[in-house]
């Protein structure tokens, strides 16, 4: 029955979509999506001019993060620079910058953003608090400043605050899930479709060997898939796998099962191919995109939200995919995962095997 | 009824219900072996209702019912063994060429690497595909395809073969030749059982069963038929029936 290899390949174009897409996907976010900063265009309203105000604005230039973006003189500037676009950032120091600092151990920087981009405003801030904060202290010790603590996080696990380690485990939810669920769902209805599916439960064939017969392929080529995005993370980001590649394998051969008997589910309730694609996207592209926290951290929803996040499969997934690559840890950390997804496999594969038996009736 | 002489297929009282729809109400007949049964009826009678359940694609609700020696409900895997089905729908692989097709479905059926390359030569040389076996079956028209999958249908040899309305949408003449290529088959020891709603086809057949919303109202040779009903052809059969 590994005739189905014979479909996949005579159809140029799927093979395209297969092969082709993750290795777009990957690309595409890569570059595009990235949720790290680069070459901020920042103004500076410096209003002492002393000595450690000019450090300061040094300082973040040569963080390598920020670009200048102008010095300004007068309020009205700033909204002027933030109205062409010419700056997201304003950094003022405030009048007898060092003098206050020395005097009372504090001083203030006021930090104006241009949040019309909310997420890369945030992101600059940050930055820019990081980059003021470790010049201070580096300067004095004994200097309390006045912004909070929460700036001296280091970003563990990633310590350049790569979009792409972010990205990789999430596309591979995804990816795999769109190939193995939607295409599996596919190909069965439209076995159904052209009424072969009637002429293969009439032959002697076993239906668990039906289906069979038509996912393994799937299985092979979602596993081939799983591996060119950790090549191409590897590759092109510089994604490292620190932990076991072969326990990584294991959860994504777990997780493709489960992409699987979740399209074969699907499949035994749709009718045409239509209806199958369209569950398949809808039922699971677009919650495998919203709310695995691939994209959207999942502690930023509502709680609602953030309830209905455990049931998706993809979340799990990517928290494993993320424990095993990014920190390096075995499966003592990752089998409470692990089990979930398991678990959910076979309330899909029993699912199926019900729907399909109705179906015969 | 006559007492069959030797059944390949024996049905009583066969009944299948869909919730409070009766799809099924009670058949009772036997077909004999290397006969053309024709199983006739308006659209929705229940033909492939009861084609579906001697096939073991579905359960009857009740009723005792035996194909080649095997009964539906324990011993479906062994009767799929022996038949060939050929659906309403067309069911060959579009996008797998002729002579794909062909070793496909051998294959589910179990046959031999060297058998099936032998068969297959002879198929195509008596079909007249040997040209075009590389073709993609969507690439050829609709007469071949149907000539095709009933060759298909029967190529592992099945003691019955189960066609459900094999000739929908094929031109006179296609149709003339698909039934020359039913009765080559007769003579190869093959029984046909076939379901139309072309009563011209039912002439054709050794003898003839009529369903009326899931009952069969009548059974007999079509010679036999036209006689009883006094009519000249099985159309008038058909009618008379379908409107008392």
């Amino acid at each position: 029955m590994k005739k189905e290899f014979q479909h996949i390949f005579r159809d140029v174009r799927t093979l395209v979509i297969l092969f082709g897409l993750p290795i777009v996907m990957i690309v595409l976010f890569g570059y595009v999506v990235t949720t790290e900063i680069k070459d901020v265009e920042v103004g500076i309203w410096d209003r002492s001019m002393d000595q450690a105000s000019i450090q300061a604005t040094q300082k973040i230039f040569s963080s390598g993060y920020f670009v200048p973006a102008g010095y300004l003189e007068r309020e009205e500037e700033i909204g002027e620079l933030f109205r062409s676009g010419r700056a997201k950032v304003v950094v003022v120091f405030e009048a007898d910058f060092e003098k206050n600092l020395k005097r009372d151990n504090s001083a203030s920087i006021r930090l104006i953003t241009d949040a019309s981009d909310a997420n890369s405003a945030q992101m600059a801030q940050t930055y820019l608090q990081g980059v003021l904060m470790s010049y201070f202290q580096s300067l004095n010790q004994d200097i309390q400043l006045p912004w909070s603590v929460e700036v001296k996080s280091r970003m563990f696990y990633n310590e350049e605050m790569k979009g792409v380690y972010m990205f990789v485990p999430g596309l591979m939810a995804m990816i795999l899930m769109l190939i193995s669920a939607l295409m599996t769902s596919v190909t069965i209805t439209r076995e159904k479709e052209f009424g072969t599916m009637e002429l293969l439960l009439a032959s002697p064939l076993k239906p668990r060997e039906i289906i069979l017969g038509k996912v393994t392929p799937y299985i092979l080529l979602s596993f081939v898939n799983a591996l060119t995005i950790i090549l191409l993370g590897f590759l092109v980001f510089k994604v490292p796998v620190v932990g076991s590649i072969w326990l990584l394998m294991l959860a994504c051969m777990l997780y493709i099962t489960l992409a699987l008997s979740l399209g074969v589910l699907i499949s035994t309730s749709a009718k045409t191919q239509q209806v199958a694609m369209f569950i398949s996207l809808l039922g699971l592209m677009l919650p495998t995109i919203l709310l695995s926290g691939f994209i959207f951290p999942i502690d930023n929803m509502p709680k609602i939200l953030q309830w209905i996040t455990h049931i998706m499969p993809p979340r799990w997934f990517i928290v494993i995919v993320k424990n095993i690559m990014l920190k390096g840890t075995g499966f003592a950390y990752i089998w409470k995962e692990s089990l979930i997804l398991l678990g959910m496999t076979l309330f899909f594969i029993l699912a199926a095997v019900k729907r399909f038996k109705i179906r015969l009736q | 009824m006559t007492a069959a002489k030797d059944p390949i297929i024996e049905v009583k009282d066969m009944v299948k219900k869909f919730g409070s729809f009766v799809a099924n109400d009670r058949l009772s007949f036997h077909v004999e072996k290397g006969e053309i049964f024709g199983f006739l009826g308006a659209n929705g009678a229940g033909k492939t209702t009861a084609i579906r359940i001697l096939c073991g694609l579905s359960y009857p609700t009740s009723g005792e019912i035996m194909v080649a020696g095997f009964n539906v409900y324990h011993e479906r895997e062994k009767i799929k063994r022996k038949i060939g089905y050929m659906s309403q729908k067309f069911s060959l692989y579009d996008d797998l060429s002729v002579s794909e097709n062909i070793r496909l479905y051998a294959g589910i059926y179990g046959l031999g690497r060297k058998e099936i390359a032998s068969r297959e030569e002879q198929l195509l040389e008596r079909l007249g595909l040997t040209q075009i076996r590389k073709r993609l079956i969507r690439e050829i028209p609709l007469g071949w395809k149907q000539k095709l999958a009933f060759s298909v249908a029967i190529f592992h040899k099945p003691a019955i073969v189960f066609l459900d309305e094999p000739t929908g949408g094929v031109d006179p003449i296609t149709r003339r030749q698909f039934w020359e290529m039913i009765h080559d088959a007769t003579l190869e020891g093959i029984t046909v059982f076939v379901t139309t709603h072309y009563m011209d086809e039912a002439e054709y057949c050794d003898r003839v069963s009529i369903m009326v919303e899931g009952r069969i109202e009548a059974l007999d040779t079509p010679a036999g038929l036209k006689q009883s009903y006094k009519s000249k052809n099985m159309n008038e059969v058909f009618l008379k029936l379908a409107r008392s």
